[in-house]
């Protein structure tokens, strides 16, 4: 099928555009076209993943067309390993944030707008492969997140708001700065990505480093990496349910994208001579945010500070350049966080709509009086903590064994971080789904069909995973094992 | 010299949508001293003669080409494309007046007439190639801003703007002047080719620097530093822009500004050309504290037209950070962006028309909640911020992409990161406007239409910001075409 990344990057964006010519009031008109424009792009998703040739690393499903000739900007569309998977789980992810979505009751046709133009953004940027269209989209994406955070967030929305935007703004300016002086440095000048990969060996050391840290602000920044993560509590807490399952689902995951994508083929030499710092960086994120989480009373900043920690484990296993396993790792972190949490988040949302509280210390002994949420939620939080079988496990596993061989010490304290991690998780857990029933747990109706609808297909894939990890790494392995090479060259 | 009829035909043909305004824009002004009835067709009468300027224009585009009147005027493709920015920048906002101008008492008439005066002036100033045609053209265009600015002259603060920027356009009108005749005393001679081959000699036989030129350089670059608002020469604007009718302020912001970039690009990029290895240097400093001051000082305004007016002295700035790189990508990026701006910020202040037109506020806190009573102008608006901020996919993105760019070519990565790092910076000051827009939860009293030439005014230039965003490739050929003249010589 030709067009087929253009058609599941664009559906939405038509989707928010028929939204918006609905009657403002007809909810469930406009509903049902989030519905279709969600649905659409992930049965595409399903076709790509069919029809995804994984033995090789070549890029796929290409689109080129001259879009700006007069800058060489061109509209460069395709998919190798990396891509694919991540494609796949962001649709996923709209869909089920959009189901999710359907309690939203003020401003609708504006949320879903919003909410279909945000999908067109993240789709667009796994698929680009030409810097010019790569930045439009991940810039654009920053737009809707602003509205969708700062109209149906919570009572800090605003601060929140802003604070996303300018923090990542700040960072993508310094990504526009380095895509600049790629341009100018490469004859003829070019914007293409896979050309500035081939170009690699060329580049000289200094042009390097220099790029690489530019383009790390970035990435760090959406990741987010320690020092600069502090937009990330403030946007999960504030925003609405959906925003937050896409913002961990999906948003933090481009930083990582990015990095494997552009600067560690790209600029090879510099990312073995900031290996280490990224590895430093990676382990402080898991303890620091471990060690926050252990802090937390509300329920949401203590998810949403677990995704800190959990992306550190993204960064050791990029850290690890030489070897197929840490990179690998990283890939299945990626996934496997994006439906842990994404799914956690949902499972949040849940009781805050019922209870309007969040703190862990108004619920106790949920599990006699909502059995079945429990359970669910039980299941997610022991995938987030590791547990073998699941897919958090083989993720954790898989960046450690790589790491390990080049990083020892680094690697040993990092594995002290799953300990910090089962250790607030089951403290979580003991308050507030074991015990007497207590606080507002007594009010709590059990969660409901189109809620299990939304986290069920999350609980597959995650078990899928943790029990066949093949089903992932068939696809991401020989453009992982390209990757290494590259960055050997 | 013998007369010729073939040269005084081609003369006068190249100035031909000049003639056809400045006489339309006679008899406008005459309708409205002598008829008064005819008054109220006046608006409608100044958009068709615009309409029919653009289309003179064009066919002397294809027609014509090439210098006039000795060498002192051209119609080449950089005029061809100002030309059509001003006269854009003049029909959206002869559109944009029709209510302001309902509602003045008096000389109804006389301000569509002055608003095409003053469009002669700087059709004539980007065309001229000769220093003293350039001066002339810009003092008719500026003379008749001020009277412009204090149009509603019962009004102290529109008042108090004419008169400030009568002493300071008159101050810079003096400076600019001043360096003309420097640069005259040096060279002999005002015309922009000649003086750059003659500061070319004076370098070859002296070697040194004269500083008689530096001293030239600095009185040109202030001169045009204060009719461009750019900082530290920026002073007068936030007040002339919050006491001048609002249209009139977007004209100034938009058209003149537009009208000054083409005659700093003739002067700098080619009159001034060999000196470049200082001038640029100043410009690279100016733009940055533009930048910077401009940004930092929108911050805290609470008046949206001094917000946009701080705005502009920050965007002035951007513009010029394309002119470190004397070439062609230098000129394309300043006139690339000239086109983002003059669609964006006319279209920002016409949403500024179109609220105050209904609430009588220029407050920003009173666009609180705006997104409930008027959807439409919260919508237009946001695009027009998002578009001055740079936010993809508008223009004011590319237009940033391209100034950066002949920036980064240069080697200036210092003025860059200042640039990018003031956009966000700026980015603060227009989200939190669209944030009073949107985010509030409360329900309003009092939603109201825009009036109907102002909708059409913000759809075109909404269309603009869009197409220029979305679509550059024709836009950015024809720029570049027109840019190809300022490539070095190699």
């Amino acid at each position: 099928m030709s067009g087929l990344l253009s058609w599941m990057i664009f559906l939405p964006l038509i989707g928010a555009v028929v939204a918006l010519l609905m009657p403002k009031d007809n909810h469930r008109l406009i509903r049902g076209v989030a519905f279709v424009a969600t649905l659409l792009p992930l049965i595409l998703a399903v076709v790509l993943l069919a029809q995804y040739d994984p033995s090789t690393a070549e890029f796929q499903f290409v689109e080129l067309a001259p879009w700006i000739s007069g800058l060489n900007v061109n509209y460069h569309l395709g998919v190798d390993g990396i891509s694919v998977p991540m494609l796949a789980l962001t649709a996923l992810l709209c869909f089920l944030a959009a189901l999710i979505s359907f309690n939203i009751t003020k401003r609708v046709k504006e949320y879903f707008a919003f909410f279909l133009l945000l999908e067109t953004g993240m789709l667009g940027v796994f698929a680009s492969l030409d810097f010019f269209l790569f930045y439009v989209f991940w810039e654009v994406m920053l737009v809707p997140m602003y509205f969708l955070i700062g109209i149906w967030g919570g009572p800090r929305k605003e601060y929140a708001a802003i604070k996303f935007f300018l923090y990542t703004l700040f960072g993508s300016i310094f990504m526009l700065v380095a895509v600049l002086a790629l341009y100018f440095t490469s004859t003829p000048h070019s914007l293409s990505i896979i050309e500035h990969i081939q170009r690699a060996p060329q580049m000289t050391r200094g042009f390097q480093l220099f790029a690489f840290a530019f383009f790390f602000i970035a990435f760090a920044i959406k990741i987010p990496t320690l020092p600069f993560h502090t937009w990330l509590p403030d946007a999960h807490v504030e925003a609405p349910t959906a925003v937050s399952v896409l913002l961990a689902g999906v948003l933090l995951k481009m930083g990582t994208y990015g990095l494997l994508r552009i600067s560690l083929p790209m600029f090879p030499q510099a990312a073995k001579f900031y290996a280490f710092p990224m590895a430093i960086l990676g382990v402080a994120g898991i303890v620091y945010g471990a060690l926050v989480c252990m802090a937390q009373t509300d329920l949401k900043k203590l998810v949403a500070y677990s995704s800190v920690s959990h992306m550190g484990y993204c960064l050791v296993g990029i850290a690890a350049l030489g070897s197929v396993a840490g990179i690998s790792g990283c890939m299945f972190q990626m996934i496997s966080h994006g439906l842990i949490t994404g799914a956690l988040f949902i499972l949040v949302g849940v009781i805050y709509d019922r209870a309007h509280t969040r703190e862990i210390d108004a619920f106790g002994g949920m599990w006699i009086k909502v059995p079945v949420y429990s359970g669910i939620m039980i299941l997610f939080i022991l995938g987030s903590l590791g547990l073998p079988g699941l897919s958090g496990f083989v993720s954790e596993f898989m960046v450690f064994l790589g790491a390990f061989p080049y990083y020892n010490v680094t690697v040993a304290i990092a594995v002290l971080g799953v300990l910090l991690t089962a250790a607030y998780f089951l403290r979580m857990v003991q308050r507030m789904f074991l015990g007497p029933v207590a606080g507002h747990t007594e009010g709590l109706t059990e969660i409901n069909l189109r809620e299990i609808i939304a986290v069920a297909p999350l609980a597959v894939l995650m078990i899928a995973i943790g029990v066949y990890p093949a089903l992932l790494s068939n696809v991401i392995q020989p453009t992982i094992e390209n990757l290494v090479r590259l960055i050997g060259a | 010299m013998n007369f010729n009829p073939t040269q005084f035909y081609a003369d006068w043909a190249t100035i031909l949508p000049e003639c056809f305004l400045l006489l339309w824009a006679c008899v406008i002004t005459g309708a409205a001293v002598f008829g008064r009835k005819e008054e109220q067709k006046s608006g409608t009468f100044a958009i068709w003669t615009l309409i029919g300027t653009v289309i003179t224009a064009v066919w002397v585009a294809l027609t014509q080409d090439g210098a006039a009147f000795g060498g002192t005027f051209v119609f080449d493709r950089l005029a061809v494309v100002f030309k059509e920015i001003i006269l854009g920048g003049v029909i959206l906002t002869a559109a944009a007046s029709v209510g302001t101008v309902a509602r003045l008492r008096a000389h109804r008439g006389e301000f569509y007439g002055l608003i095409l005066f003053s469009a002669v002036g700087m059709m004539l100033m980007v065309s001229a190639t000769e220093l003293l045609t350039l001066y002339i053209s810009l003092e008719l265009s500026t003379v008749t801003l001020f009277v412009l600015a204090a149009y509603h002259k019962t009004n102290r603060k529109s008042a108090e703007a004419g008169l400030k920027y009568v002493i300071l356009g008159g101050i810079s009108s003096a400076v600019l002047l001043y360096g003309v005749a420097i640069l005259y005393g040096m060279t002999g001679t005002t015309e922009l080719v000649k003086l750059s081959q003659e500061i070319q000699k004076i370098y070859m036989t002296s070697g040194a620097f004269p500083p008689g030129l530096a001293l030239a350089l600095l009185f040109l670059l202030a001169g045009f530093g204060f009719k461009l608002a750019l900082a530290p020469f920026h002073m007068w604007a936030p007040d002339v822009y919050e006491g001048a009718p609002t249209p009139i302020t977007a004209y100034l912001s938009v058209a003149s500004k537009a009208a000054a970039l083409a005659a700093f690009l003739r002067i700098f990029f080619v009159g001034v050309q060999p000196s470049q290895l200082i001038w640029t240097q100043m410009i690279a400093a100016l733009a940055a504290l533009a930048m910077i001051i401009g940004n930092a000082t929108a911050i805290v305004q609470t008046n949206i037209k001094r917000m946009l007016a701080y705005s502009s002295v920050a965007q002035i700035g951007y513009i010029l950070v394309g002119a470190v790189a004397v070439d062609a990508w230098g000129a394309t990026a300043i006139t690339y962006y000239t086109m983002a701006y003059l669609f964006a910020n006319m279209g920002a202040f016409v949403c500024v028309i179109a609220f105050a037109d209904r609430t009588g506020s220029e407050e920003i806190a009173d666009y609180t909640a705006l997104s409930r009573r008027s959807p439409l102008l919260a919508g237009f608006l946001s695009l027009f911020l998002l578009s001055l901020a740079g936010i993809p996919p508008t223009a004011g993105f590319l237009a940033k992409y391209y100034v950066f760019a002949a920036a980064i070519q240069k080697g200036y990565l210092w003025l860059v990161l200042i640039g990018v790092a003031t956009s966000v910076v700026a980015l603060y000051y227009y989200a939190t406007v669209i944030m009073k827009m949107y985010f509030p939860a409360d329900q309003p009293e009092g939603g109201f239409p825009v009036a109907r030439t102002l909708v059409i005014v913000l759809g075109v230039a909404a269309l603009g910001v869009l197409t220029l965003g979305i679509v550059p490739g024709p836009f950015v050929d024809w720029v570049k075409a027109a840019a190809q003249m300022f490539v070095p010589p190699t």
